[in-house]
């Protein structure tokens, strides 16, 4: 059976490029780029050069990146470290209804610790409302954390206007842009952001790696104290091949945002007019254009998206759902709850995440085996049945 | 995730579908997930001759709509009253642990259409 990769949002294939330049910092260049040696300084000017390669593909200073393990940490490092940096200026920060649980979950830790938390909603195509972003600041207002795209339906914020509302404000603007960056360009310039969060294993690096970007001039408390490493920002000893794999795959990205744009979009949309033409009564969550190229997240009325899942699996196609059968809480997907969708609708939603590797044919296969599936689940529910007696 | 028997049961569910002069309808939703069984019986000398269920819900709650089905054509009321959430889940040789508190319903739905072929014929 051919396996089919369309769950690209969850993580992607370590590129082979990728890890042919890891592999030796796995065994010949194995020292800690912290010591002052032969061996520490060859694999010093290396993790250098990731930092550069980084900061280019966000048109930064390679100093203001710093290396993580992954977007978790990043996005904690931001906002927790943010949030006692200027606790004495204020306590109060915004963020949105759909962020990923390592933003959402952050800033419940903090407000347990004393801070306020202004969760902004958003309107049916996942796009919060930049007046009610506006309004929301005070004088106690230290950090806006909005994410640059929607980790479930691809929505894509407007990050330069966020940024430009944040610097006219004099307020610190971070964003999860663990979607975002290798897919649309990402440029903390021109989108005017002080904090930016990376994950490598979303486009072609391993897991285990990421970098948050901060801009100069704003300080950070440590989540980590230790060592020296990152200007005291992130004590530990570098994650050295994987670093090196994240800069590799930041250098990659810069070409081929071409390909996001162009062929990886096609297939996207090929995908969803497919579906939409062959399967009645479906619904695609999410903002219609401004949306990762990669990402579709739809619907299919009268069935659970678990179920899809299982069945797509079994003909080779991993994909995800934000279903309530999915989650470890037992309530449906927060983002798509967040949208009002229909407590129905939302529940069956499948999100397809196209990367690289995937070809027409792979589409064409999922746009073949698909409404069989769709039907058959329909047959044995009592609600399709219900609805074509009524 | 699931064992071969849901796998199998989910795949090819056994008895879904309606009977339209049913002696006992039963449904039984899920608080927690929104799971939802509906079961249709035909019951002769207080025997389980037939049983269809629809069902809205994930892997779990179809397969186990399905084993209960099979449990409990050809057997008395009272056996199929004894039937337990539980027992489905063990003939289906177990479910993954969150399953069984969300989508493991299929004898409560059971229960509630022998309720109502109970209350409709006395």
């Amino acid at each position: 059976m051919k396996r089919i990769y369309m769950d690209n949002n969850a993580t992607t294939a370590v590129r082979s490029e990728v890890l042919e330049v890891m592999l030796p910092f796995y065994k010949e260049q194995f020292g800690n780029p912290s010591s002052i040696h032969w061996a520490g300084q060859t694999v010093s000017s290396a993790v250098e050069e990731s930092r550069a390669q980084v900061a280019h593909l966000i048109n930064c200073r390679p100093e203001e990146i710093i290396f993580t393990s992954c977007g978790s940490e990043g996005n904690a490092l931001a906002i927790k470290g943010s949030a006692e940096f200027l606790h004495a200026k204020g306590n109060h920060i915004i963020t949105t209804a759909v962020e990923h649980p390592a933003v959402l979950n952050s800033c419940k830790y903090l407000e347990k610790q004393g801070f306020e938390v202004t969760v902004l909603a958003v309107d049916g195509e996942g796009m919060i409302d930049l007046a009610e972003l506006e309004a929301a600041i005070c004088e106690r207002t230290i950090l806006i954390s909005a994410m640059w795209g929607n980790n479930e339906t691809g929505t894509l914020f407007p990050v330069a206007e966020i940024g430009a509302i944040a610097r006219k404000h004099k307020v610190r603007f971070h964003t999860d842009a663990v979607q975002a960056v290798g897919r649309v360009p990402v440029d903390v310039q021109a989108a005017g952001v002080d904090l930016l969060t990376i994950s490598g294993h979303k486009f072609g690096a391993p897991k285990g790696v990421g970098a948050l970007f901060v801009r100069k001039g704003n300080g950070l408390t440590p989540l980590f104290h230790g060592g020296h490493q990152e200007r005291n920002r992130r004590a530990g000893t570098h994650n050295v091949p994987g670093i090196v794999g994240l800069g590799v795959a930041c250098e990659l990205a810069v070409t081929d945002l071409a390909v996001q744009e162009g062929r990886i979009r096609a297939l996207r949309d090929r995908l969803e007019q497919g579906i939409l033409s062959r399967i009645p009564e479906v619904q695609v969550n999410g903002h219609p254009q401004q949306r990762l190229p990669n990402t579709l997240n739809i619907s299919f009325a009268y069935i659970e998206g678990e179920a899809i899942l299982l069945f797509l699996d079994m003909k080779g196609v991993a994909a995800s759902s934000g279903s309530a059968c999915m989650s470890d809480s037992f309530g449906q997907s927060h983002v798509i709850g967040a949208m009002g969708v229909d407590p129905m609708m939302a529940n069956s939603n499948i999100r397809f995440g196209l990367g690289l590797d995937n070809s027409e044919e792979d589409v064409d296969f999922v746009l073949e085996i698909l409404p069989e599936i769709i039907q058959k689940l329909r047959d044995m529910s009592p609600f399709y049945s219900e609805r074509a007696a009524s | 995730m699931y064992s071969d028997k849901v796998i199998d049961h989910f795949t090819n569910p056994r008895n879904v579908g309606v009977i339209i002069d049913a002696d006992g309808v039963g449904e039984k939703v899920s608080a927690s997930c929104g799971d939802r069984m509906k079961v249709f019986l035909k019951v002769i000398d207080g025997v389980i001759e037939d049983l269809k269920f629809q069902t809205y819900g994930c892997g779990a709650a179809i397969a186990s709509s399905s084993m209960m089905s099979e449990l409990v054509i050809g057997k008395t009321l009272d056996e199929a009253l004894a039937l337990t959430n539980d027992a489905v889940a063990e003939a289906l040789d177990g479910l993954p642990d969150p399953k069984l508190h969300c989508s493991n319903l299929a004898a409560d739905a059971l229960h509630d259409a022998i309720k109502n072929y109970q209350e409709e014929g006395a």
